[in-house]
């Protein structure tokens, strides 16, 4: 196997071998001793150009690949090109595909400046090294937060910028041309004086001898070919016809499938296992346990599944066998009451405000427990052997999952290596890999590969909560009925705190937990946020739209309650308040119109709508609904309106605000994780019911043409759907609702109570408690 | 138990437990792991295969229940026109997403089109309520599924 060998000028974003770029069987079996050395030997060329100063940046691209003896002999410019001698060039993608089609969007990316039609790219996954591609805006090699277009924007098309200059100089030099005769398009190199041309394989000794260059001026959005197009995107096909290979289905020779019995209650641990039953099952190859899980191994799923049901296995429960749902809500509200906040974001004076409004308005909002439910139930195939561990899975954090594996089998990070396969589905589920370290936990007690998939049950009583949050949130208007200052108390756990290793120290604001509060679009003068927290003896973790997911429902909830309060339409009202954010306000207007904002609906429909800026992007979403006399919200139609600047490739942005208001309205109509005696009351999709087709109105998008950085867009839909949904609820039926998911109960006529569920005293109370002041 | 299967036209002899479910036989012991488990329980269809035709929920159809039915597919369904159609419709509006759950929205939407080849949205929603899309891919579904039959169609 070469050892990388590294010259003066560090690897930009580094090399991986060529083999890597193959097959994911093939990769595994020839190239995973070569791989370890190659990150280790990067490490080192890291550990020099750190202490030059040097940065990720062009000036470590190296021509014809820094490493002589590595197998690839094609022009390796820094770690996201491959351009071969004959063939496709590859990009190397650090962000994970979970759907929102980031393979496509960043290839463009690469495509547009390198100058090759997409037709002659395909891409493959990054190994798991954060020298090479942390990514700039999360500081790691993860994919969450909507940062993967954002992070990647300047410096991809830098690195196929400078990668193209160098194909033309190598080019000019062949043709005894100047540089400035030559051009390139779609993966050639032509001579304006000559009339010749060269496909850029034919140039890879000639690009070996080139200076990188500094500060290639990158494309104007005028300029563009590719983005601002929408070819078919790379990984759709092989999802058509079944051949797509997302972690589940990784098949390794000699692999053997577990089944696993989890102690129903986190912290609880394993007190006594007889598994004798089990191991009579024909199919079973073992049993194996962890401090607190068994798992049944079979030759197949279903052999470990009858297994598993053979065990007679007994759990101490640990101590949190007496969570339960409503302590948690009561010491949500008790730390409300008495615990000291944690300024957030203070704009101003806010209790003098307070004091001189005309006017105030107060509320209190709850929102619940999240499970994430992807689709694909999470799983992982871990191959230990004594020199090192082989994993696949589909991860948003493939060096998490290599650092945290390697923790546990007291190895070096550079000998565990990820193999990142599709995910089936992410939404924050696959940021935290301690399912990964689970799997590794039992793959290291036997000699051949073992494929853990966990139950859907398991994927979601075993999941890591969207935390449930109490907060209070309070305006004082002016004599025109618009805020002049906005207070919002935040009262919950801290995903940070439990995502960063060394834990959120005491005190310190959780960024995550304010955001979408302490910043809104909307002119208010006078601002206070702030946060108590209470964490939950659950673990919480990321979830679609992240903060503002939360914070948005509330802040846009709060708004309609006081455009109401003053009589005013809601759109108006916040137009009132976004002079000076002409993209905010344009795209309001624009849904609003594309609505029908304004016409007469009939009885029990109306029209809600939420606006916000979440990373980066601006998107005003307008949702019609009916609601039956028995409470049931029927959604009639669906508009959105987005600027999130430079659309890369518009069908996939417009996807991911279909997809992401969907997701959120599936929550916040059907959505709480609950729990009893520690467990978690849900399981599977009969208690923990999704949105279907049937269910899903006509939805359209328009996208608002912009010459602006482009921003995320993954998680938008998700943060504009809640306050959307409950507004459009309130404008039909005259019910607020501050509390999700939303209580069909309190959305009854008066009534119909007594023919549907429960007695209309209930009913009718909860309405008094509910409709506006 | 041996079983003689006949998958995508051709034949498989496996030896399995009769209560073992299909799905677990096409994904861990033919191989094809196009067919995706996602709940068990058939609540969510991402199993979906066709039996002669018909789309059923692989996850809970032991394999004792198949008999001599031809079983298809998402690997196999691209030869039978309906499937083809889903197919390209599929991916001429873009519906997928991260995927997981498209095998089985593609045999549910092919099986519609073999019985129905004119589907109105109450049919579309009727045929394809069982499967889940956590992507949120709905709204392309249903504008595919008349792509796919020569409707019009009002996305995209």
């Amino acid at each position: 196997m070469p050892t990388r060998q590294h010259g003066p000028h560090a690897p930009a974003y580094g090399l991986i071998e060529p083999d890597d770029l193959s097959i994911p069987s093939r990769r595994r079996f020839l190239i995973a001793g070569a791989l370890m050395m190659g990150f280790a030997g990067s490490q080192k060329a890291w550990a020099q150009a750190k202490g030059l100063g040097e940065q990720p940046t062009l000036r470590a691209i190296t021509p014809g690949g820094p490493d002589k003896g590595a197998a690839f002999a094609g022009f390796a410019p820094g770690g996201f090109i491959r351009i071969p001698r004959e063939g496709k060039v590859t990009f190397i993608i650090p962000s994970v595909e979970m759907g929102q089609g980031i393979y496509t969007g960043q290839a463009m990316m690469m495509a547009e400046e390198l100058e090759v039609a997409f037709d002659q790219v395909e891409v493959s996954a990054a190994p798991p090294d954060e020298k090479l591609y942390s990514q700039p805006i999360l500081k790691s090699q993860a994919t969450g937060g909507s940062t993967s277009t954002r992070g990647a924007w300047k410096p991809m098309r830098q690195a196929a910028a400078a990668a193209r200059t160098m194909l033309i100089a190598a080019a000019a030099q062949r043709w005894h041309v100047a540089p400035d005769q030559c051009f390139a398009d779609q993966g050639r190199v032509y001579c304006r004086t000559n009339g010749q041309s060269l496909p850029y394989g034919a140039l890879l000794d000639a690009v070996a001898g080139q200076p990188v260059p500094q500060n290639v001026p990158l494309k104007k959005p005028g300029q563009f070919k590719l983005i601002g197009r929408s070819p078919q995107r790379l990984d759709t096909p092989a999802k058509t016809d079944g051949s797509a290979i997302f972690g589940i289905d990784v098949r390794v020779p000699g692999m053997k499938i577990a089944a696993l019995d989890i102690c129903p209650v986190p912290g609880g641990r394993l007190k006594r296992l007889n598994d004798k039953g089990a191991r009579l099952v024909p199919g079973v190859v073992d049993v194996l346990r962890t401090s607190n899980a068994v798992a049944v191994v079979g030759d197949h799923f279903w052999a470990a599944y009858k297994g598993l049901q053979a065990l007679e296995v007994e759990w101490d429960q640990g101590p949190r066998a007496n969570v339960n749902t409503k302590g948690i809500r009561e010491a949500l509200v008790n730390a409300a009451d008495t615990r000291k906040p944690i300024v957030g974001g203070v704009i101003g004076d806010a209790d003098r405000a307070m004091a001189d409004a005309a006017r105030t308005i107060e509320a209190t909002y709850d929102l619940p427990f999240l499970a994430h439910a992807t689709m694909e139930p999470v799983n992982a195939t871990v191959h230990v052997r004594p020199d090192g561990c082989d994993i696949w899975v589909g991860t948003q954090a493939p060096t998490a999952a290599q650092g945290q594996v390697a923790k546990l089998l007291g190895m070096r990070p550079e000998q565990v290596m990820v193999y990142n396969q599709y995910l089936g589905g992410g939404f924050g589920r696959r940021l935290v890999p301690e399912h990964i370290v689970q799997a590794a936990d039992f793959a290291r007690q036997v000699p051949y590969p073992l494929k853990v998939i966990q139950t859907r049950e398991q994927d979601i009583r075993h999941d890591l909560f969207r935390p449930a949050y109490h907060d209070r949130i309070a305006a004082g208007l002016n004599g025109d009925g618009l805020p002049v200052v906005l207070t919002d108390r935040i009262t919950g756990g801290s995903v940070l705190g439990d995502y960063l290793s060394p834990g959120l120290p005491d005190g310190t604001i959780d960024t995550d937990a304010i955001e979408g509060a302490a910043e809104t679009p909307y002119a208010i003068p006078t601002v206070r946020v702030d946060w108590i927290r209470e964490n939950a003896p659950v673990k919480v973790n990321w979830w679609r739209g992240v903060g503002p997911t939360h914070n948005v429902f509330v802040i846009e909830s709060f708004l309609d309650e006081c455009a109401h309060a003053v009589g005013q339409d809601p759109v108006t009202y916040r137009l009132k308040m976004l002079a000076n954010n002409p993209r905010s306000r344009n795209v309001l207007k624009v849904a609003a119109r594309q609505a029908g904002w304004g016409k007469s609906l009939p009885p029990r429909s109306g029209m809600g709508v939420s606006l916000h800026d979440s990373f980066g992007s601006h998107v005003a979403l307008v949702c019609e609904v009916h609601v039956t006399p028995a409470g049931i919200v029927q959604l009639r139609r669906l508009t959105a309106a987005v600027d999130v600047g430079v659309a890369i490739n518009p069908n996939s942005v417009i996807a991911q605000i279909e997809g992401g208001v969907v997701f959120g309205l599936s929550a916040a109509l059907f959505n709480e994780v609950t729990f009893t005696d520690g467990r978690v009351d849900q399981g599977n999709f009969n208690d923990y019911r999704q949105i279907r087709i049937n269910e899903v109105p006509p939805f359209s998008v328009k996208l608002v043409e912009s010459e602006e950085e482009p921003g995320g867009i993954g998680e938008s839909g998700t943060v504009s759907a809640a306050p959307a949904l409950t507004n459009a609820i309130f404008a039909a039926t005259g019910v607020r609702l501050r509390k999700l998911p939303i209580d069909r109960e309190l959305l009854m006529e008066k009534g119909v109570g007594d023919n549907v569920i429960g007695g209309t005293a209930g009913v009718a109370a909860a309405l008094t408690r509910a409709v506006l002041p | 138990m041996p079983y003689d299967l006949q998958v995508n036209g051709q034949a498989h002899r496996v030896d399995v437990p009769d209560d073992m479910p299909l799905l677990w036989i096409l994904r861990d012991v033919i191989g094809l792991t196009g067919t995706k488990f996602g709940c068990g329980i058939a609540q969510c269809g991402v199993c979906t295969v066709h039996l002669d035709g018909k789309p059923v929920r692989s996850c809970v159809l032991p394999v004792a229940a198949v008999g001599p039915r031809a079983i298809t597919t998402v690997e196999g369904v691209g030869e039978t026109p309906q499937g083809r159609a889903v197919q390209q419709a599929w991916l001429a509006v873009e519906v997928i997403q991260c995927g997981y759950c498209q095998s089985g929205q593609i045999m549910s939407a092919a099986a519609l089109l073999g019985r129905n080849p004119r589907p109105d949205d109450a049919a579309i929603d009727a045929a394809m309520a069982g499967n889940i899309c956590r992507c949120g891919t709905y709204p392309r579904i249903r504008a595919a599924i008349k792509k796919a039959a020569g409707l019009p169609t009002e996305h995209v």
